[in-house]
């Protein structure tokens, strides 16, 4: 660092009348520099990111298991893939990921936008409203969902109780987690509840982003309220919408902390979301070789999605 | 949605809808609000209160969740506990009164120093790393610059168990597992991506024409970035701590995963907080309040830069 800055100070004092020169002796040591910033950062992500990664493409193709190292190991081809693909229970699994994802982004991106839509209106306070209204998403999901299986609990629970009172259900007649039907919706309700603020903020910022002349002009039109929303609000908030609605369906698909803390994937495997089933592979019956294959066809499906959003939301944007 | 009734008019709404929609936002602001005012009651009830029915709203605050969160008690016969000298402070005191004593402090102490040098740790590696890997994007010319910048937010992306798996075999190889170090290199490795883009944001905002000025008055251009850009930068900068620190704080997965004790960070701990006869909810209540109110400062303090953060910077208002 200090022989380089030193270097091109001399440059810089030696030949001072030569402009072409000292850019292009700047211009060289800039290059230096910024392979010298931005290095760092690629070695440590290929070193925890790329190598794992690469590893685990290797992984899935043998026979490994974590818990016995010294055991022999078999290169197995594409077997992993192919019973992983054919697999009822991954598919089980994948059913159940894609119920959580579709009903969370859903009531999400409704209630986001709604919200936003309403301090959208700036009502006297609506700053502070807001701020309180996304503590929700800053939390751990972690300990959110711990604490959600106390809000839960049958008998002793607020959730149950508040249910109960409005209902006039028995407090303990229905277990929110123990429920085979229930559970499922247990899990949407907390997500819900937790990151229908991360929409809401986006959605604002996208209505935020409609100029005030296109409603003026609207308005010299008579265009009525209903026309006015349809016509402009919706449209030119939608990139938006997209991109909270991309970013939840990406986040949602892995989801595993919150709802290995709620259910643990269960009763038996109702609330089993993708990452759990992984994590059960991976990490209690220790078929790595397995859950590799799993991985990655995760990773492939992440990607996927995340390409085909992004490509869409260029195609909005660009409109 | 109330749409019709309360859609966009011209610039200012009229008076009753600009009221009927604050009347809407701040029953949602206060029903989402809820579970939270629960667990932090929750946290001062007695572990009688804590279990009734109905849930009870107004009690006989205790500390006994927080005395239970960060210490380990003992059961005694009566007669030993009146053989011991006067009770040491409040928390011996209330567990005197059920018959036990005040054994040591509780693994939650351990569990919380884990998750502070951890936070700590690789926020500052990560916004280091990323102010420099930002300010490179931002200034140079990079080859294959879009590219690079794909693939370092696309490494967020990543399903985090999936990542877990040869993190856990490559940790055990290299005597990594159950480390500081190898959480902090790990959660480095994540918030790095999310620093780079944050960075590269705030750093595109300032003005090259500062640093040129800088660098005609014969800076180079490392002095340029040290003297005017960084200082430029510090709320951007900032921001990108806290929001590095958030993440390394709530982390789970990971710390589930790779850790099961020496540096086990607390939110893993705290679901496992188990009193006698099942689980002391008002200790875990106790726990969890206290895990949370960095948080909540943070979010106030972040407010202004929320957007950014939860878009990588894609978004800026």
């Amino acid at each position: 660092m200090n022989d380089l800055s030193t270097s091109s100070q001399i440059t810089y004092r030696a030949v001072p009348i030569r402009p072409g020169v000292i850019r292009r002796i700047r211009g060289l040591s800039d290059q230096a520099l910024a392979w010298l910033f931005i290095t760092p950062t690629i070695v440590l992500l290929l070193a925890i990111n790329i190598f794992p990664l690469v590893w685990t493409i290797y992984l899935s193709f043998t026979n490994y298991r974590a818990n016995r190292p010294n055991a022999p190991t078999l290169w197995l081809g594409t077997d992993w893939y192919q019973s992983i693909l054919t697999d009822p229970d991954i598919w089980a699994a994948m059913q159940v990921t894609a119920h959580f994802v579709v009903w969370t982004v859903l009531i999400e991106t409704v209630l986001g936008f709604g919200l936003a839509f309403l301090i959208d209106k700036k009502f006297r306070g609506h700053g502070l409203w807001t701020t309180i209204i996304l503590l929700p998403m800053m939390l751990s999901p972690a300990v959110v969902g711990n604490f959600w299986t106390f809000l839960y609990q049958p008998q002793i629970g607020l959730f149950n109780y508040v249910v109960a009172f409005f209902t006039g259900r028995g407090a303990s007649s229905f277990q929110m987690l123990g429920d085979v039907t229930l559970s499922p919706w247990a899990i949407v309700i907390v997500d819900a509840w937790m990151w229908t603020p991360y929409v809401m903020l986006i959605c604002l910022a996208g209505l935020r982003s409609i100029p005030d002349y296109i409603y003026e002009a609207a308005e010299v039109d008579r265009a009525s309220n209903w026309r006015q929303f349809w016509s402009i609000t919706l449209p030119m908030a939608l990139p938006f919408i997209m991109l909270a609605v991309l970013f939840r369906g990406i986040e949602n698909f892995k989801m595993f902390d919150m709802v290995n803390l709620l259910t643990g994937g269960g009763p038996g495997s109702t609330t089993e979301v993708a990452s759990i089933t992984l994590k059960r592979a991976a990490f209690e019956s220790w078929r790595t070789g397995y859950s590799s294959a799993f991985a990655i066809i995760l990773f492939v499906t992440v990607f996927g999605l995340a390409n085909i959003y992004v490509k869409a939301l260029n195609r909005v944007k660009s409109r | 949605m109330s749409a019709s009734n309360a859609a966009h008019s011209v610039v200012e709404p009229s008076t009753g809808s600009r009221r009927f929609a604050g009347l809407l936002v701040i029953l949602y602001a206060i029903i989402t609000m809820v579970p939270l005012i629960w667990i932090v009651l929750t946290s001062f009830k007695s572990p009688d209160d804590a279990i009734s029915y109905p849930p009870k709203v107004l009690f006989k605050p205790s500390l006994e969740g927080y005395c239970n969160v960060f210490t380990t008690r003992s059961r005694q016969t009566q007669e030993f506990i009146q053989t011991l000298g006067p009770p040491q402070g409040l928390c011996d005191n209330i567990a005197r009164s059920r018959n036990m004593v005040v054994a040591g402090p509780s693994n939650y102490v351990p569990r919380f120093i884990n998750s502070l040098i951890i936070a700590f740790g690789s926020t500052v590696l990560a916004v280091a790393l990323g102010t420099l890997s930002a300010y490179g994007f931002s200034r140079f010319r990079v080859p294959l610059k879009d590219d690079l910048l794909f693939f370092i937010l696309s490494t967020r992306m990543m399903p985090p168990i999936a990542v877990a798996i040869p993190i856990y075999l490559m940790y055990r190889t290299v005597g990594l597992s159950d480390t500081r170090l190898g959480m902090i290199l790990l959660y480095t490795s994540v918030n790095v991506s999310l620093a780079v883009w944050l960075l590269k944001g705030f750093i595109d905002e300032i003005p090259r024409e500062y640093e040129e000025a800088a660098m005609i008055d014969g800076y180079t251009r490392f002095q340029a970035f040290v003297k005017v850009v960084l200082p430029q930068a510090t709320t951007g900068i900032a921001a990108t701590a806290i929001f590095c620190l958030i993440f390394a704080w709530n982390e789970y997965a990971f710390a589930v995963l790779l850790t099961s004790g020496n540096a086990q960070t607390a939110p893993p701990f705290i679901p496992i907080i188990i009193g006698e006869g099942g689980q002391d909810w008002p200790a875990v209540a106790a726990g969890t309040t206290i895990f949370l109110v960095p948080i909540v400062v943070f979010t106030v303090l972040l407010r202004k830069h929320l957007l950014r953060g939860i878009t990588f910077g894609a978004v800026r208002k």
